[in-house]
């Protein structure tokens, strides 16, 4: 009786999912914030110039130990391996342009912050011999992969991580949609792409029978993705961060003790895709170039790990005091304005910065704030676009409201106390709460719309990196 | 605003590290940051914020409680000149001076003593001042009947301050409601200024009318069950206490002005609508049943008390509305917070119709359940693992 009573409570106050079986499933995502940002791509497509240096760095990569294979002065191609990671030795990291590796540069303690290449003005790729890529067997293609460096495309959950190419996952999922702030539209992106994504997805395919692939009911449209071949298409519906494959893995095939799950996006398969019909790592991608301070915001065509100078172009930047956002507002990381774009970026945002203080900003009406609470005026704006900054909008404090991240954390995870158990270092109650589901990414919300500023994705990524380095070592001990 | 922020500037340095005021460092940040949001901007994480902080979360509290403390400072008047039978010729001038030379010193009394204790342990800690204290500060009053001693208000106020929050860890960390466990610490430290029939409506040393009562509508649920007069003897129904004329605490009274807080809270995002709301279902819950079991105690005739008359007098809506969604000591999960608050509902209503000692159960049904809410997350929580750990067993079957 009680435990009924406590069920018709729950559904009443938690549930946010409803489950409706059509072809694959169709999940309707009601916790969520769509954060109205102004400044949005057009969707115009032009080609960058060829960007003078491009970088490779490992913060990109989840606890990666690098092993560098170059030095400054080798002349390397597209293809060829810059480095490796210690903890996943099979898989190269390969250069994306050919030409002069022209620094690698170290920071405190000879942690290794980037390789810097100066391109050539023309690629010339480092040619690999794949074949027909549908006669090749699971360990070739795997081998083939690992070795041109496209490997690095399909990355895992738990821990975010590249996959380990040794482990099987139970499901690999693809999310058809980006749903952050300002992100680029898949649609758009893919047209010209149709057969590498294929191909990538078909990759996919043979690395595990069950793939997933992910769209959004009112945002994706292209019969590419709507009648893909051989894979469960789940249809997604409502806000950010219902992209986000971690929400997606939740949902359909959730993660638990021991599970892995791989996970690719789009424009990282038709990197997978164009590898395998033509034999070379050609890591061009389509960037979308967003956020208030750019003055022509559009889809450009470039190269992975590229200098953003080449890819916003001069003069294409309003004000002088922006922070440049390799990513988008959420996720993404913070670079100079002649920084790189990161290993897995197809998206560049730049704000302005908010060093000013504001007189009474906590008093005043607030026609300029965006909040998920309604304690500024501007809930009456419901179609208003924020140019925001970068300001907290506040200092930092203990935990004291309760109930704001349910709202924007679409799983059956309580958030709150799972941070609780990271914080406190409690390894039994995180995986009891979950930790193996998430990602700092699906806490970004979290942290958006934190009432005492807590960097939450902080948190959560120092927990995963403990779990994951834990795991590693006791695999390693088996081994011996 | 260019010159006070030169001047908030030029001062900065003395209270830096090396500089002769740094120990005042929390002070200066204090009045700094509340002068200016600060222009510090992200580094981890998220680039862009929400516009919210815990400043306006508590500024949002205190404005809701706004229409609670207008009321108040009306009713304290309103209640003084119908005692001494003046109401037809006092203006409403008079009424609203009368109120506020009640209420303005417990209100500056509260925060003065609030804010000094909070400052000095912050100074003793090192730490930044948190804003906790703008609704503690604000709900005291509310919680006092008009005529109460000011240094009792100070004393209650200083061991809340102390022993309920700081030696817990200051704001967010605090088990029970700092507010009402002052209110608590009045009850029952000077149970003659808080609780009986002469102190709930301020004479100032005049006389009162013939047939004057003091007693409020719950002490006269006690004894008389639903059939209940005002000070002078006029019947009083569900609307007299909707609207809220009667006597009580300063902020309690009118449910109208607490509900319009509550539309505030609610809408806003900043109070929990399922504890509200919870409370009152629970409260309403209770009182009908007890109420249909009125025929067979004849001895108690709050047993007799319909359940709508309940939650209009009383501090019921008071408390449902700004004790039982402070979120530092209301349980945190969704499922958590129903419980909770129909718990809170329930057994206000128990203590008030079953227990002759105390008409009023609002202040300790909510510190009960604040103690209690940890428990009821804790089996919410083992609820959600044991669900999660469920989807294993049932896919390898």
């Amino acid at each position: 009786m009680s435990n009924q009573l406590l069920k018709i409570i729950k559904f009443a106050s938690v549930s946010s999912t409803k489950y409706e079986n059509l072809m694959g499933k169709n999940i309707k995502i009601k916790k969520g914030l769509d954060i109205r940002l102004d400044g949005e791509a057009e969707k115009v497509l032009v080609n960058a110039d060829m960007p003078e240096t491009v970088a490779i760095r490992p913060e990109d990569f989840v606890a990666i130990k690098p092993k560098v294979l170059v030095n400054p002065g080798d002349e390397v191609k597209a293809g060829s391996p810059l480095m490796y990671d210690k903890n996943n030795p099979h898989v190269m990291i390969c250069s994306p342009v050919s030409g002069e590796v022209v620094e690698v540069k170290r920071g405190a303690k000879r942690v290794l912050e980037e390789i810097r290449i100066l391109a050539d003005k023309e690629i010339s790729y480092l040619p690999f011999n794949v074949g027909n890529p549908e006669s090749l067997s699971r360990e070739q293609l795997i081998d083939l992969l690992c070795k041109s460096g496209a490997w690095n495309f399909i990355r895992q959950r738990p821990y975010s991580a590249v996959a380990n190419p040794e482990k099987s996952p139970k499901s690999i999922f693809v999310s058809a949609f980006d749903s952050s702030p300002l992100a680029p539209d898949s649609d758009f992106v893919m047209q010209g792409n149709e057969k590498y994504f294929e191909a990538g997805l078909a990759a996919l395919k043979k690395l595990c029978p069950v793939v997933h692939l992910n769209i959004h009911k009112d945002k994706v449209k292209s019969p590419l993705f709507l009648q893909a071949k051989g894979v469960e298409i789940n249809t997604f519906s409502g806000p950010h961060p219902s992209g986000n494959v971690g929400v997606q893995i939740h949902h359909i095939d959730p993660i638990n003790k021991g599970d892995i799950v791989w996970y690719s996006t789009p424009q990282d398969l038709v990197i997978i895709g164009r590898f395998l019909l033509e034999g070379r790592y050609d890591a061009h991608r389509i960037v979308a170039v967003t956020g208030s301070q750019v003055k022509k915001r559009r889809y450009v065509r470039t190269i992975q790990g590229a200098n953003i100078k080449s890819i916003l172009g001069t003069d294409n930047v309003e004000g002088t005091d922006n922070r440049f956002i390799s990513g988008n507002v959420l996720t993404g990381t913070k670079i100079p304005s002649d920084g790189f774009l990161g290993f897995y970026d197809t998206q560049i945002t730049v704000i302005p910065e908010g060093h000013d203080p504001e007189f009474f900003g906590w008093l005043a009406p607030g026609f300029d704030k965006f909040s998920n609470s309604r304690t500024f005026f501007t809930w009456a704006m419901p179609n208003k676009r924020f140019k925001l900054n970068t300001n907290m909008h506040g200092e930092e404090r203990a935990f004291v409201v309760t109930g704001e991240y349910e709202k924007v954390f679409p799983m059956d995870i309580y958030p709150v106390q799972l941070l609780k158990a990271i914080i406190t270092n409690d390894i039994e109650a995180q995986e009891n709460l979950g930790i193996y589901e998430v990602a700092p990414e699906d806490f970004a919300l979290c942290e958006f719309v934190c009432t005492s500023k807590i960097n939450s994705q902080e948190i959560v990524r120092k927990g995963l990196e403990a779990l994951y380095l834990e795991e590693i070592e006791s695999q390693k001990e088996v081994h011996h | 605003m260019k010159p006070l922020r030169n001047m908030m500037e030029k001062l900065e340095p003395h209270f830096k590290e090396g500089g002769k005021l740094h120990k005042f460092w929390p002070v200066y940040d204090g009045f700094a940051t509340f002068l200016f949001v600060p222009g510090h901007t992200t580094h981890k994480g998220a680039h862009i914020r929400d516009g919210i902080d815990l400043k306006r979360t508590m500024i949002t509290v205190v404005f809701a409680m706004i229409p609670a403390l207008l009321f108040g400072i009306y009713n304290v008047g309103y209640q003084h000149f119908q005692a001494i039978g003046q109401l037809a010729t006092a203006s409403t001038g008079d009424i609203v001076m009368y109120g506020l030379m009640k209420v303005l010193p417990l209100i500056i009394v509260s925060y003065a003593v609030g804010l000094g204790v909070e400052f000095g342990f912050c100074i003793a800690k090192g730490h930044s001042i948190n804003e906790g204290f703008l609704v503690s500060g604000m709900l005291i009053p509310l919680t006092c009947p008009p005529d109460i001693p000011l240094w009792m208000v100070a004393v209650a106020t200083v061991f809340a301050v102390v022993i309920v929050k700081e030696v817990f860890g200051g704001t967010g960390m605090n088990v029970l409601n700092v507010a009402l466990t002052a209110r608590a610490f009045l009850f029952f430290a000077y149970p003659a200024y808080i609780s009986g029939d002469k102190v709930w409506i301020s004479l100032g040393g005049e006389k009162a009318v013939d047939g004057f009562s003091g007693a409020t509508a719950l002490a006269q649920f006690t004894s008389h069950g639903p059939n209940i007069t005002n000070p002078v003897g006029q019947p009083m129904g569900f609307m007299e206490g909707f609207i809220g004329l009667v006597p009580g605490s300063i902020g309690e009274t009118s449910t109208l002005a607490i509900l319009i807080g509550a539309l505030i809270l609610g809408f806003s995002g900043i109070g929990s609508w399922r504890i509200m709301v919870s409370v009152f279902a629970g409260g309403y819950f209770m009182a009908t049943l007890l109420n249909l079991l009125s025929s067979s105690f004849p001895d108690n005739p709050y047993l007799t008390v319909p359940a709508h008359l309940h939650l209009v007098f009383g501090g019921f809506a008071f408390g449902a509305v700004f004790m039982a969604t402070d979120p530092v000591t209301a349980a945190q999960t969704a499922i958590g917070k129903v419980i909770y608050g129909f718990l809170i509902g329930a057994f206000t209503i128990i203590i008030r119709v079953l227990n002759p000692a105390y008409p009023e159960g609002m202040m300790l049904s909510i510190l009960f359940m604040n103690v209690a809410a940890p428990l009821i997350d804790y089996y919410v929580v083992q609820a959600n693992i044991k669900r999660r750990l469920k989807r294993v067993t049932v896919k390898v079957a």
